[in-house]
């Protein structure tokens, strides 16, 4: 199997989607570019379809939140395989944390539909057009969005641990 | 005389039942909830519930120092534990850049081939099990019992086993290990050959099998499948194979691939994949290099605790490594093993802090059970039981 | 060495059906006890470690556990394998409620005593916040014998129990401050 770099990769992006990507890295081999949350679903789909890449297996889709980052805070993280180029490369967007609405991958890859779920679960990523957006880890009536940076790992409530045992 | 009114069957408006599966069911081997719409005994749509045992792995992950973080990978698929523990030491690995000896790339094979055989025989023996066949089950578990003895020789627990540290192996192999090792390849095959022999051709369970819960490889790669259950749908993908990590590269093995993705594909997958992971165990047993058994990475891997009593420079690093002072490089790497359910990924992102900034585990379980509704449409309840137990659904992976 | 054994001989007073005398709490705990039907509520990798447990190896039904109910009402002893989350609580206590009694709960694993090494926002600190509970195995997860050590206990309490346990002042206040009636 032809193995694509990622320079080639890179820059067939670049030529198509030009000022849409707005950031690139390579890290560990592998291919990270930022590009703009608008036209998330369209590089998505452009990968897809294109004859060469062929970037048709979405390996992994999950939420990320840098609250340091001004205005970026919350991030969308998409792995992309291409099976038959044996060819890995990773996605961002980022958007602000007062508004994190992104377009849902769905249409692309229906196994981002739980993905997506867990992803709102836990960020409170709002992704437009997905069929049904709930939680699907935590229960339902949970009013907070857990895996954010501000909120602490243990229950707040509980009355069976004594923090100051455990270093807290 | 009555006038006799006939009503046109197509005429009449369906109305549905609704069958709740779960959470707790006998038959869904975890706990997940499936709430049937039915036609009668047909099914018509499913709706999911997850989340029962949802433990947040991932924000503990954020809390833990990375050598921490090796019992809860233990608990994601705890079929086969030792897996996502090598997963996650060589993702770490690959983030800190350490080098490996063979003798250690050849030791994690073996435990993690012996794992996969572990976990397989849980799942084809389950199948057996809710088609009617207890007796497989029985028989093949005293068998699966040895490869707990082998684990508890290696690292002292039989299930969850925290096996191997960042860097290599806490402890070399002592003699019962390599006796035990010889002498499950010696029997294994014979028992095993015999639980094939009580199912493959069987008539009975041949008929419940075929046929159900059948997937077409353009939807499995749609939905994200990897794994048997992939491979049951046609598709060669296996990471073994396509980015080889941990000497797979050195040994001669095939990947049995299916044709229509049913229950009897997976079955088939799975026993074959027994049969070659046994030949992978053989070939790395039977080369095992000599050597040390980790990789000289003072920062990360623990001193040996009589150094650490004698030696000035031993303590000071036991102490570094225990309190988190040791530099960890920042940066993002996303590293993937071949699970015995699929490609387990562990996608890391450090900012050189003691623990993580982010850990996501890419869990295969969560990822292809989306498929399951699409899969038991027009089934009948026996044939979504049947589908739900081929595709190896572990609640500790589906969850995390 | 060959080792001599003698048969011993009745009595010669003695002769036809022999009797026994015992308490009636005595020798219904003995039944009971020899018969538990367990229902196993296994969520996580316990359940592995109980599947391990009633195989052929270790064989929980030589303690006379041996049929398995997977309904409620027709349970003896509620056997939690695994951890509980907070969404789960609550379909707990129905599997409980549902239960008649006389009803024994062993919670069989960390996570089920006391939420294990899931210290986090999603998971319930131990089953004795929705049930009350017997017998505690630990172990992460325990070994066969330590879960059939948990049943050998039940079993214990199953035969020493009087029968008017369950009608008793304190069984009640036990269970109204769980919310059960």
């Amino acid at each position: 199997m032809a193995e694509i770099t990622n320079e080639y990769l890179l820059q067939k992006l670049q030529d198509q989607f030009g000022s849409d990507i707005l950031f690139s890295d390579e890290q560990y081999g592998m291919l990270s570019v930022v590009i703009n949350k608008e036209r998330n679903v369209d590089v998505l789909r452009w990968l897809f379809d294109h004859e060469e890449l062929k970037f048709r297996f979405m390996t992994d889709l999950c939420g990320i939140h840098y609250p340091d980052n001004k205005d970026n805070e919350i991030g969308v993280v998409y792995h992309l395989h291409s099976l038959t180029n044996n060819t890995h490369f990773r996605i961002k967007c980022f958007m602000p944390i007062s508004n994190p609405v992104i377009k849902s991958a769905t249409s692309v890859f229906k196994g981002a539909n739980w993905q997506e779920r867990e992803a709102y679960d836990f960020y409170g990523i709002i992704f437009e057009g997905h069929p049904n957006l709930k939680r699907i880890m935590n229960v339902d009536e949970m009013d907070y969005f857990p895996l954010r940076k501000e909120y602490p790992l243990e229950d707040g409530t509980r009355t069976d641990k004594d923090d100051k045992y455990f270093g807290r | 005389m009555q006038k006799e009114e006939i009503i046109d069957i197509d005429e009449k408006v369906k109305e549905y039942t609704t069958l709740n599966l779960g959470p707790t069911h006998p038959a869904t081997h975890g706990i997940f909830q499936n709430v049937l719409t039915m036609d009668g005994e047909i099914i018509v749509n499913t709706e999911q519930t997850l989340g029962y045992i949802h433990r947040a792995f991932e924000k503990i992950a954020e809390h833990r120092p990375f050598y921490q973080i090796t019992p809860l990978t233990d608990r994601l698929n705890y079929c086969s534990s030792p897996i996502n523990n090598m997963g996650w030491h060589m993702t770490v690995e690959k983030l800190l850049g350490v080098d490996l000896p063979k003798r250690v790339e050849y030791m994690r094979v073996i435990i993690m081939e012996l794992a996969r055989i572990s976990d397989h025989v849980v799942c084809n023996s389950v199948i057996g099990v809710d088609t009617g066949a207890l007796t497989p089950f029985c028989f093949i578990f005293q068998w699966r019992e040895k490869i707990y003895d082998i684990f508890e020789q290696m690292c002292g627990a039989r299930l969850t086993t925290n096996i191997g540290r960042i860097g290599g192996l806490e402890r070399d192999w002592n003699e019962d290990v390599y006796r035990l090792i010889k002498d499950f390849l010696r029997e294994f095959p014979k028992a095993f050959q015999e639980f094939t022999n009580l199912l493959d051709r069987n008539r009975i369970f041949l008929d419940r099998v075929t046929g159900t819960g059948p997937i077409t490889a353009e939807m499995a790669l749609n939905y994200g499948f990897t794994g048997p259950n992939l491979r049951a749908a046609g598709v060669d993908y296996d990471v073994r194979v396509m980015n080889p990590y941990s000497s797979y590269s050195d040994f001669d093995f095939k990947i049995p691939v299916g044709t229509t993705g049913d229950t009897y594909d997976r079955f088939m997958v799975r026993q074959g994949e027994i049969w070659e992971s046994l030949k992978i165990i053989k070939q790395a047993f039977e080369n095992l290099p000599q050597g040390k058994f980790f990789a000289e990475v003072p920062e990360f891997y623990l001193p040996p605790k009589e150094d650490v009593y004698n030696n000035m420079e031993a303590l000071i690093w036991h102490f570094k490594i225990v309190m988190g002072e040791t530099d960890v490089p920042k940066g993002e790497v996303y590293h993937s093993v071949e699970g015995a359910n699929g490609e387990l990924g562990f996608y890391l992102v450090s900012d050189g802090g003691r623990a993580p900034f982010r850990l996501h585990f890419r869990r295969p379980c969560f990822i292809y059970y989306q498929a399951f509704p699409e899969m038991i449409k027009g089934a009948v309840i026996g044939d979504a039981i049947l589908t739900m137990s081929s595709m190896n659904v572990i609640a500790g992976e589906l969850d995390g | 060495m060959a080792i001599s054994v003698e048969l011993k001989e009745a009595l010669e007073e003695i002769s036809g059906p022999g009797f026994q005398a015992t308490n009636l709490d005595k020798a219904i705990g003995l039944a009971r006890a020899n018969s538990l039907w367990p229902l196993p509520f296994a969520t996580s990798c316990c359940g592995i470690e109980f599947m391990g447990t009633m195989a052929s190896n270790y064989d929980l039904g030589r303690f006379g556990a041996e049929r398995l109910s997977f309904s409620p009402r027709q349970a003896d002893l509620l056997m939690v394998m695994g951890t509980i989350s907070k969404k789960m609580g609550p379909v707990l206590k129905q599997v409980y409620t549902q239960m008649a009694e006389p009803r024994w709960v062993l919670a069989v694993g960390a996570c089920a005593s006391s939420g294990g090494i899931f210290d986090t926002y999603s998971v319930l600190q131990g089953i004795d916040k929705v049930i009350p509970v017997d017998v505690y195995v630990p172990g992460c997860p325990p070994r066969p014998e330590q879960i059939i050590d948990g049943l050998i206990k039940i079993q214990e309490l199953v035969k020493n129990e009087s029968l008017r346990r369950r009608n008793s002042e304190e069984y009640k206040q036990l269970l109204a401050s769980y919310g059960i009636e």
